[in-house]
């Protein structure tokens, strides 16, 4: 069978839809940017499979710079989520509803 | 030419005076007296110049004020004989009311607010007799009636200051909206013409101009003047008003600003028709009759003035209906100087009397206070109109007018005049005359000099004024025909050529209502009129129950309006508009609350939901 372009990009999407089921249904903050990452990295798929079928550097470039934010953006929110279970003991996303009606 | 800036500067200092006051020197008693009385001397002295300069030869000085298209209104301020004549009048009379107001209001906690006041009456009643045009004289007309309202309420912590000033207003507010009607209708039958000068010789060209709405305009414009110069039937404010400082009632209740309403009708006498005219001469004279009826049994010295001011008003309406508008305007004159005084000794024996108004509680000063007996008795012969007085003068006028035209309000016009001299000797007797009826009476003294010298000032006028030539300056202002004598000794006479049977009756009135007047007050301890007229004093002394009349009439009618608007506002514009749209809204919001449920996750699913309606339609299609 010939592994074409299409087959990364369905893997892509599996990834993707994985990743908002995650977001969407689990608890645990963690777990949930975990689910996050795991979006980011299925869009770093995709684009690394354009980048090759299309012969040119585009894609990977993009990549490089969205493993940078990402690495950024896990260090800010490791951080929040360290710093508000110190203050409510949980890191639930039930407990964390104070902005209700 | 040099004089140009003198109107402007009569108009405008007093109005500086009252600003300064009001802004820097509250506190500084001295310098508030100063600048206002200041102000008026000196707009005084103007007046004289602008006198002799623009006597003989009319002039307008004007500025464009509003330009708004087809609607054109000029500030102007318009000199000739009749304004300067007025003017004189407002600042001559005005001085001096100042400078007594120094002497009478000493002491008062707000003595700068009053001279504020004082000032800015002062600023509006000149800016009325110097307009040129309808919409500035308006505009000028409210101003005093403001200006009236601040002073009759000057004690507003007395409750009785404090509805009189809200009474005069109301009720000066129910003719001011006919003056406005009037105004609008001729601007829109002149197609924008407010000018005096304009209007007039536009009617004078072509008379039927104005059409079927001459009279209709022209009673609507008498409204005005019903009201400012308390004619019948909205004459119930006048007497009211005396409830502010005597200055203020001699001021503006009897010298100026009441003299506006007839100021305004001579101003305008163009416009007025043939019946407009007999309308007027009637309300004119029924006023005259009504408040020389109600001044005979009434016991408060300034009400029995403020009656004889509305009948004096009456009568220079009447001579204004009766097309003598210079007659009226002469006796406007007169009366100005004369009651003044009048007021003015008023004040003065009210001051020796620790305000005490009742004339039964007086009695016998005319030793105590000699020089406003004497003034005071100069002002009542004036009144009275006794030769060769000025009121004679200025009377007599009238009289002959009404003698020419019309023989009822002749024989109204001197059965008035007996009944004014029968009231007036009434307050002389009981009050100079007699022995004392209180106790006060033994501690009055004379006032002090300030307030003396004006009295004695406008004495001198109250004699002069018949025969220095006012009527023939205003002869010559308002009417083109017509010869007057020349000379004091041919004026001093000239009554009794040109019509001696209006002359020899108000003599005659004067002598009957005098023997009257002696036979019951010269020696009476109290009032001999009840016992004698029974119902018909009990109803003079109550004002012929106007104000009671006014009471379930008109403000009951107010009153019931006024809760049907209450109840059409709480229930059916707050109740119901309002609180549907409130309700409305506050419902909506309370359900669209429920969409925030504070869960990171609903969030987040309704933004993928989004996200996916979104790229569906875009690429969807």
């Amino acid at each position: 069978m010939n592994v074409g372009l299409e087959h990364y990009l369905i893997v892509s999407a599996l990834l993707f839809a994985l990743g908002l089921l995650g977001v969407i249904t689990r608890r645990n903050l963690i777990v949930i940017y975990m689910s996050l990452e795991l979006m980011l990295n299925s869009a770093n798929l995709a684009l690394v499979s354009f980048s090759r079928f299309n012969d040119n550097l585009n894609g990977q470039v993009m990549v490089f710079f969205i493993i940078t934010v990402a690495a950024a953006e896990v260090a800010v929110g490791l951080a929040l989520i360290v710093a508000l279970y110190r203050k409510r003991q949980s890191a639930h996303v039930e407990d964390l509803t104070s902005m209700k009606y | 030419m040099k004089y140009e800036v003198l109107p402007w500067v009569i108009l405008f200092l007093p109005l500086v005076a009252a600003g300064i006051i009001t802004l820097f020197t509250l506190k500084n008693e001295k310098v508030s007296a100063t600048l206002s009385v200041g102000a008026i001397v000196i707009g005084f002295f103007a007046t004289v110049l602008c006198f002799r300069a623009f006597r003989f030869s009319p002039q307008e000085f004007t500025i464009n004020w509003l330009d708004l298209g087809t609607l054109q209104v000029d500030f102007g301020l318009r000199l000739d004989p009749l304004s300067l004549m007025m003017l004189l009048i407002v600042t001559g009379v005005g001085s001096l009311i100042h400078i007594y107001s120094i002497g009478y209001m000493k002491g008062d906690p707000a003595f700068s607010r009053f001279f504020a006041c004082l000032s800015l009456f002062t600023f509006s009643m000149l800016g009325i007799v110097l307009s040129n045009n309808f919409l500035q004289m308006f505009i000028f007309w409210e101003l005093v009636g403001v200006s009236s309202y601040l002073l009759i309420g000057f004690w507003f912590e007395k409750a009785s200051a404090a509805d009189a000033a809200k009474k005069a207003f109301l009720t000066n507010r129910v003719g001011d909206f006919g003056f406005m009607l009037g105004i609008l209708i001729l601007w829109v039958t002149l197609h924008g013409t407010l000018n005096f000068e304009l209007i007039k010789h536009y009617v004078q060209d072509n008379p039927a101009a104005l059409g079927g709405a001459a009279m209709l305009a022209g009673l609507l414009i008498f409204c005005g003047a019903v009201g400012k110069s308390a004619q019948f039937p909205l004459h119930v404010w006048l007497p009211d008003a005396m409830e502010g400082p005597t200055p203020v009632s001699a001021l503006i209740h009897a010298a100026t600003m009441v003299a506006a309403g007839v100021y305004m009708l001579c101003r305008v006498f163009f416009i007025f028709t043939p019946d407009a005219l007999t309308v007027i001469s009637w309300v004119g004279g029924f006023t005259a009759l009504l408040a020389a009826l109600i001044a005979v049994q009434q016991n408060d010295i300034k009400r029995i003035l403020a009656y004889s001011t509305l009948s004096q008003l009456g009568y220079m309406v009447m001579g204004v209906g009766l097309a003598a508008p210079e007659a009226g305007m002469f006796h406007l004159t007169t009366h100005a100087f004369f009651k003044a005084l009048l007021f003015l000794g008023a004040g003065s024996v009210i001051h020796a009397m620790h305000h005490e108004q009742d004339i039964w509680k007086m009695g016998a000063l005319r030793k105590k206070m000699p020089v406003t007996y004497w003034t005071f008795m100069v002002g009542t012969l004036a009144l009275a109109g006794v030769w060769p007085l000025s009121g004679f003068f200025s009377k007599d006028a009238i009289l002959a007018a009404a003698h020419h035209h019309s023989l009822p309000l002749f024989i109204l016009a001197v059965g008035v005049a007996g009944l004014t001299t029968f009231y007036m000797f009434r307050l002389v007797f009981v009050t100079f005359f007699g022995e004392a009826k209180s106790h006060d009476v033994d501690h009055a003294h004379e006032s002090p000099g300030v307030m003396v010298w004006p009295l004695r000032v406008l004495a001198i006028l109250s004699i002069i004024a018949g025969v220095i030539g006012i009527e023939g300056l205003f002869a010559g202002a308002l009417k083109s025909e017509g010869e007057h004598p020349h000379g004091i000794v041919a004026q001093l006479i000239y009554p009794f050529q040109h019509a001696p049977v209006a002359a020899c009756s108000g003599l005659a009135a004067f002598a009957i209502g005098l023997f009257a007047a002696w036979k019951l007050y010269a020696n009476a301890k109290s009032d001999p009129l009840p016992a004698k007229l029974g119902g018909l004093s009990r109803a003079m002394a109550n004002r012929f129950y106007f104000d009671e009349i006014y009471e379930a009439t008109v403000i009951r009618i107010h009153d019931a309006i006024a809760t049907i608007s209450d109840w059409i506002d709480r229930w059916i514009v707050e109740g119901l508009c309002l609180g549907l749209v409130r309700g409305g809204t506050d419902l909506t919001g309370r359900a669209l609350r429920l969409a925030q449920t504070g869960n990171l996750q609903t969030y987040a699913f309704l933004f993928v939901v989004g996200v996916a309606v979104v790229l569906w339609f875009v690429l969807g299609k």
